[in-house]
């Protein structure tokens, strides 16, 4: 792929521009779904839920549910004129359950009533006859049982029986790691209006509005063309909107097509935590060789997660577990493999690092558990292991060939005082009666693109006015994370005319058809070229014009200011697109990308997945009671690597955000099930996601300024989404750290599991203990 | 009395009748007034999505308090003013702040954060000296990571507005009580009593941080409520040399100061509970009255030797604290009476007291154990000791075998390890979603194992520890 132009216009690309909502988001006058001024007879919406994990319906009576005041009606899977389906990739997810339901929760059958009071006050008065089945809710249930949502997936490159064996030294270690709720502060929510003639129209806080109108259309005996699905802004998403938005606005079309009313499913916020998908819980083992200075020989991986009832991503996601249990090491003969348990308990799904975090963690704990038994320092381990010449293959037979980590964390080690710090820790230590301190340096390798090849692609729709004035859709969905300025930004840039002349407008599937989600980091990549692309389109029609009236080549035509220049000609941009809709030129054009390079084959699971790796480094220092077992983290450095930045002030807001929500699924974020798999912290007050004291009182979060992509990226620039997430493993080692000073044996290998609550923080002491004794 | 809500909103009076009395504010606002800046992200005041300020009339001053009007009924707002994100017109420092340091990414908590950050420049209620952290403690942001909000906090001159205009409009309105559809807000104590003999069978509600989310999330109807947060003389704070007596009225943030200068661990222990919006709501006596097993004050006030009031008519008798949580779900309260008041000896020099709330998260969770220490020491001999427990039983507990271990012993390392030990003879606690039955139990005697160290300045929390500086 050749070199793009590189932008023209100072102050737009690579400029830290405010979010384009800002204004609005602090004035409240940012329209999320729920804001929408409600159609007349807006009917509400709500389900009637399991009360079992795993259960045949025997029957439903809904008399009682039908005769509470305002319910205007009641529908169950029956209902359905097609497909009762709302998973995205193995029709296993069902709008309402039929006979069979598989987890705490699942949706029964849907009200529809005039208030939300109403329908979800009535939504609890069916009457449910259940044959209850035996559940399983654990990842140790279903291994025992041989529960799977696909045959287990093997990795392997070399031979690691051999590299074991033959290895001075060899380890194996056992963790686990919670799952994590998304908690977008804006709740699922979909309003569907019917339209004239079996067409349909649905606002939709969604990451993915492509595949929803598809499933819509199917559920529901339409057309793709007869559904359109919109989407101007989530309220926070994460992952937890990719394929679950559609539960929600299935269900608000069926009403809408069955009654002939508009109908909005606002869920509330418990429901919305049982009802939904989570980050994947993991149980993980590593059997490790190694030489004296700490080397990695050999490397087997067991890694375990639990998918829940149904398939939904999980296969993408534990494959993306698989690549990134290598982190930023070279693993001479690996076995990576990965079980995908079907448990009775609700599906879990897209999270922020798909699969990426609960991989790498895995890699970040062999080095620990490496510089525990060898008495090193564990940043020493991490750097011996790096990727380098000669040592650039991944599991998967990739070659790493934009490898920088090792530069980031050098630089980070000088910045932070890294090695000054240890030292000053190591004698606090000593010292202290109770308290422990830890720190601890992580690298970040996270590979992008969608490991899924044919998603790597995007669509864009720019219409130019007389006035001058742009019209901007694409695929991409805007969720928080500044998609939209950032892509407006390259657009106005193409044009050489103010952000302001550029109106960011609502993600439409009747716009651009057939996205992906907004999903895997991607949006800037994907989207920014496609834009890009049309954008390009426009200027060179209307440089040709301006070229054929000044007499020059269309190369000479310059856009700059609000006005373009050619010859003697200098006139504003406006006048130019009034002119070409004069001279009867198209001022709408169309822009497409997809990702090149990239391909895989995932039965053998070798190939290039990831056009690039994006990179980024954490220190994190933390301090521990060890009589109470609470935690805090003290001081955190993070730098990333996000090529040559398209808007750095929104690539800061990601890093930042990305660590402290990292740090909270490792620390805080506890998620609870009871025996019979009924989830138990399903609200804020149970589930706590950090606040504003739970952030380091030092926190200092840089961009890495020698980056840039070597890939012909969009400006140069890389994705920002994930990676940031995974720099708060170093929270997570330096616990670790904290803990084995606690224990106070060298060479004890660390056995903390996560989240790090104080009560796991204190068993994993008394573990330590117990072992070393 | 009245039988309409009347309120102002932004300087104009709204008349508010027949409706459901337990209509929240956040439901009128977005429903009837068409104010979609408030959003709701949880129903249930854990995320401050919804925050406004509510401002009233107190001693010829305006105070404005920032709520979550998630679970504030509408009749809560009688006779008070009241200001929404929509109130300050997009252009206010606060937003210009916000919009400038990038302190907003989805944009849905960010109104909350406006509202709150706007009653911390007018110096609303626990805003006063507190740690941004803590005025923000009861917003969450999953996007920010807050520094971009703290760096906007910081940006924002505190500097209060003249309400003088709004004041006297809010004095105009003759404050009686309200009476509608099952809703009674009494002006008096003596009505109060008087309306509980005749509705034994209402509910009381001070400030709806429990109650309302008996509506929010358990659908609940609620006949019959009594509204006591209006109450004058239920609202007093006295203050002496001997100790502190609260009004069933005192919210959380009224007597943060005062319990503060009680005993500093008093204070830090209000800083934890809830954050701002919950402590402008909740009152002490509902905690107590409520009888919740986990409530981190009675534990606290246990040990302190605190005593409650109730009153029934006008009968009144006077109950050490830890005698009126009989059982779980259980306590010593008749019907048609009321707890009045709520009365906490203050500390002797002569006493040790260490109160300790261990919880996932540090702001705005609930214990996993809150423990409470007060220690009478003569000649180094420990002559008294009150220890008392939250989170260890179905009530707030005293400890009498730990007591037992430490009563006429030296205080040292020693009897803190034999304190700690006894506490297995105290409790049998429960394994819950905050923590194992072993872990509490652990926990719990590691609170009084810890009490010698920072008895001798060889303590320290993670609290407050810093990062190393090299």
């Amino acid at each position: 792929m050749s070199e793009l132009p590189p932008p023209q216009t100072p102050g737009l690309v690579h400029a830290a521009l405010v979010h384009d909502s800002a204004p609005l988001h602090v004035a409240g006058t940012a329209l999320y779904v729920d804001d929408v001024p409600e159609p007349r007879g807006l009917l509400h919406l709500a389900f009637g839920q399991s009360r079992e994990a795993h259960a045949r319906i025997v029957s439903m009576d809904l008399a009682e549910v039908k005769a509470a005041p305002g319910v205007v009606a009641v529908f169950t899977a029956a209902d359905i004129p097609g497909e009762n389906n709302v998973a995205p990739v193995a029709h296993d997810d069902r709008l309402l359950a039929e006979d069979l339901v598989e987890f705490v929760g699942q949706p029964l059958f849907l009200v529809a009533a005039s208030s939300v009071k109403a329908a979800r006050k009535a939504a609890r008065l069916g009457k449910i006859v259940y044959e209850p089945l035996p559940a399983l809710t654990t990842i140790a249930q279903a291994r025992e049982a041989g529960a799977r949502i696909e045959p287990d997936q093997v990795m392997r490159r070399g031979d690691v029986d051999q590299a074991l064996a033959e290895a001075p030294f060899r380890l194996q270690g056992r963790f686990e790691l919670g799952g994590q709720e998304h908690f977008y502060l804006e709740g699922h929510v979909a309003m569907a209006v019917p339209g004239e003639d079996r067409t349909l129209h649905v606002l939709s806080s969604t990451q993915h509005p492509s595949e929803m109108q598809h499933l819509l259309a199917h559920l529901l005996k339409l057309r793709n063309a007869d559904v359109t699905i919109e989407v101007r802004r989530m309220g926070g998403a994460f992952g937890g909107k990719e394929t679950q938005a559609v539960l929600f606005a299935a269900a608000a079309a069926l009403v809408a097509m069955k009654t002939g009313k508009p109908a909005k499913f606002r869920a509330d916020r418990d429901d919305d935590m049982v009802l939904t998908g989570k980050r994947h819980d993991f149980a993980t083992g590593f059997d490790v060789g190694f030489d004296q200075e700490g080397r990695i020989l050999g490397l087997r991986y067991d890694l375990a997660s639990r998918c829940g009832m149904s398939t939904d991503l999980s296969k993408a996601i534990n494959d993306r577990a698989m690549f990134h249990a290598d982190n930023c090491y070279y693993l001479p003969a690996v076995e990576i493999v990965s079980h995908r348990f079907k448990t009775h308990t609700v599906s879990n799904t897209a999270f922020r690092g798909f699969g990426g975090p609960q991989g790498m963690i895995a890699a970040e704990r062999v080095m620990d558990t490496i510089a525990a038994h060898l008495n090193l320092d564990p940043l020493a381990v991490r750097q011996a292991n790096f990727y380098g010449p000669g040592r650039d293959v991944t599991p998967y037979q990739m070659i790493v060939e934009d490898f920088v980590a090792d530069r980031l964390v050098e630089e980070l080690r000088i910045t932070s005082r890294y090695d000054e710090r240890r030292a000053a820790i190591a004698a606090f230590n000593r010292t202290h009666p109770y308290l422990r301190r830890g720190i601890a340096l992580t690298p970040v390798k996270f590979g992008i693109s969608f490991t899924t090849s044919f998603l790597n692609q995007a669509g864009a729709l720019i219409h130019l006015y007389t006035d001058g004035s742009i019209h901007l859709n694409h695929g991409g969905t805007e969720m928080g994370q500044g998609l939209m300025i950032k892509v407006a930004q390259i657009v106005a840039d193409v044009f050489g005319v103010p952000l302001s002349a550029v109106r960011i407008v609502a993600t439409r599937t009747d716009k651009v058809p057939n996205t992906s989600a907004t999903a895997a980091s991607s949006g800037t990549d994907l989207n920014g070229m496609a834009a890009f692309e049309a954008a390009q389109i426009l200027r060179g029609r209307l440089a040709e014009l301006m070229a054929f009236e000044a007499g020059c080549e269309p190369e000479e035509v310059l856009f700059a200011d609000g006005r373009v220049v050619a010859g003697d000609l200098d006139i504003t941009f406006a006048e130019l697109c009034s002119k070409a809709h004069m001279a009867r030129v198209s001022l709408s054009a169309t822009g497409f990308y997809a990702t090149p390079k990239i391909h895989y084959d995932r039965a053998s699971h070798t190939g290039r997945p990831f056009l690039y790796f994006s990179y980024g480094a954490a220190v994190s220092e933390v301090v521990i009671d060890t009589l109470t077992g609470e935690s805090r983290t003290l001081r955190a450095d993070l730098l990333a690597d996000v090529g040559c930045s398209i808007n750095p002030a929104i690539d800061l807001g990601q890093v930042e955000g990305g660590f402290i929500q990292g740090m909270g699924w490792l620390t805080t974020e506890e998620l609870v099930y009871d025996a019979k798999g009924k989830l138990l912290t399903h609200a804020p007050s149970t589930y706590k996601i950090p606040t504003a004291s739970d952030r380091p009182p030092i926190l200092n979060v840089s961009l890495w300024q020698p980056g840039k992509n070597r890939e012909p990226t969009i400006h140069r620039s890389k994705a920002v989404g994930e990676p940031p997430f995974m720099l708060a493993i170093s929270v997570w080692s330096a616990l670790t750290q904290a803990v084995a000073a606690a224990v106070g044996k060298p060479g004890a290998v660390p056995t903390l599991d996560a989240p790090a609550t104080p009560e796991r923080i204190l068993a994993a002491i008394a573990a330590g203990k117990a072992a070393a004794s | 009395m009245s039988d309409q809500i009347r309120f102002l909103l932004d300087g104009q009076w709204e008349t508010v009748g027949g409706i459901d009395p337990t209509t929240t504010v956040l439901d009128w606002l977005r429903q009837t007034k068409g104010r979609t800046g408030s959003k709701e992200g949880c129903a249930e005041g854990d995320c401050g999505a919804c925050t406004v300020l509510v401002g009233s009339a107190e001693q010829g001053k305006l105070v404005w308090r920032a709520v979550n009007s998630c679970i504030l009924f509408l009749p809560m707002l009688h006779g008070k003013a009241l200001r929404t994100v929509e109130s300050l017109g997009g252009e206010h420092p606060v937003q210009r702040a916000m919009v400038e340091h990038h302190g907003s990414q989805c944009g849905f908590c960010t109104p909350g954060i406006v509202m709150s950050l706007y009653g911390r420049s007018l110096g609303a209620a626990g805003t006063e000296g507190a740690k941004i952290e803590d005025v923000l403690a009861g917003n969450l942001c999953r996007c920010t990571g807050y520094g971009p909000i703290l760096d906007a906090a910081k940006a924002v001159p505190v500097q209060a507005d003249d309400d003088a205009a709004l004041l006297a409009e809010l004095q105009k309105q003759p404050h009686g009580g309200l009476r509608f559809s099952g809703w009674f807000s009494p002006a008096t104590a003596d009505e109060l009593a008087g309306l509980l003999l005749e509705h034994p069978d209402a509910r009381i509600v001070a400030g709806a941080t429990d109650v309302g989310l008996w509506v929010t999330k358990q659908h609940r109807a609620l006949p019959k409520i009594i509204y006591i947060g209006g109450i004058a003389d239920l609202s007093a704070i006295e203050e002496t040399e001997d100790g502190l007596t609260l009004g069933a009225s005192v919210r959380y943030g009224d007597a943060h100061g005062a319990l503060g200068r009680l005993h500093p661990d008093l204070g830090e222990l209000v800083r934890r509970i809830g954050a701002v919006q919950v402590r402008n709501a909740g009152t002490i006596a509902g905690n107590i009255a409520n009888g919740s097993p986990i409530g981190d004050m009675p534990p606290a006030l246990i040990a302190l030797g605190a005593s409650i009031t109730l009153r029934r008519g006008g009968e009144r008798r006077v109950l050490a604290l830890e005698d009126f949580f009989i059982d779980y779900g259980k306590q010593d309260r008749r019907p048609g009476e009321f707890v009045e008041s709520v009365r906490i000896p203050r500390p002797r020099p002569d006493q040790i007291v260490r109160i300790v709330k261990l919880s996932k998260r540090f702001d705005s969770d609930i214990s996993a154990v809150c423990g409470a220490v007060c220690l009478t020491l003569a000649k180094g001999r420990i002559t008294a000791a009150r220890i008392a427990f939250g989170g260890m039983a179905g009530i707030p507990k005293r400890a009498p075998a730990a007591e037992a271990a430490l009563v006429g012993s030296f205080w040292g390392e020693s009897s803190c390890e034999d304190a700690a030990r006894a506490l297995a003879e105290d409790f049998s606690p429960l394994t819950d979603v905050r923590g194992s039955a072993e872990y509490r139990l652990i926990a719990a005697g590691n609170i009084l194992r810890r009490l010698w160290f920072e008895a001798n300045g060889l303590g320290g929390t993670v609290l407050s520890a810093e990062a190393i500086d090299v």
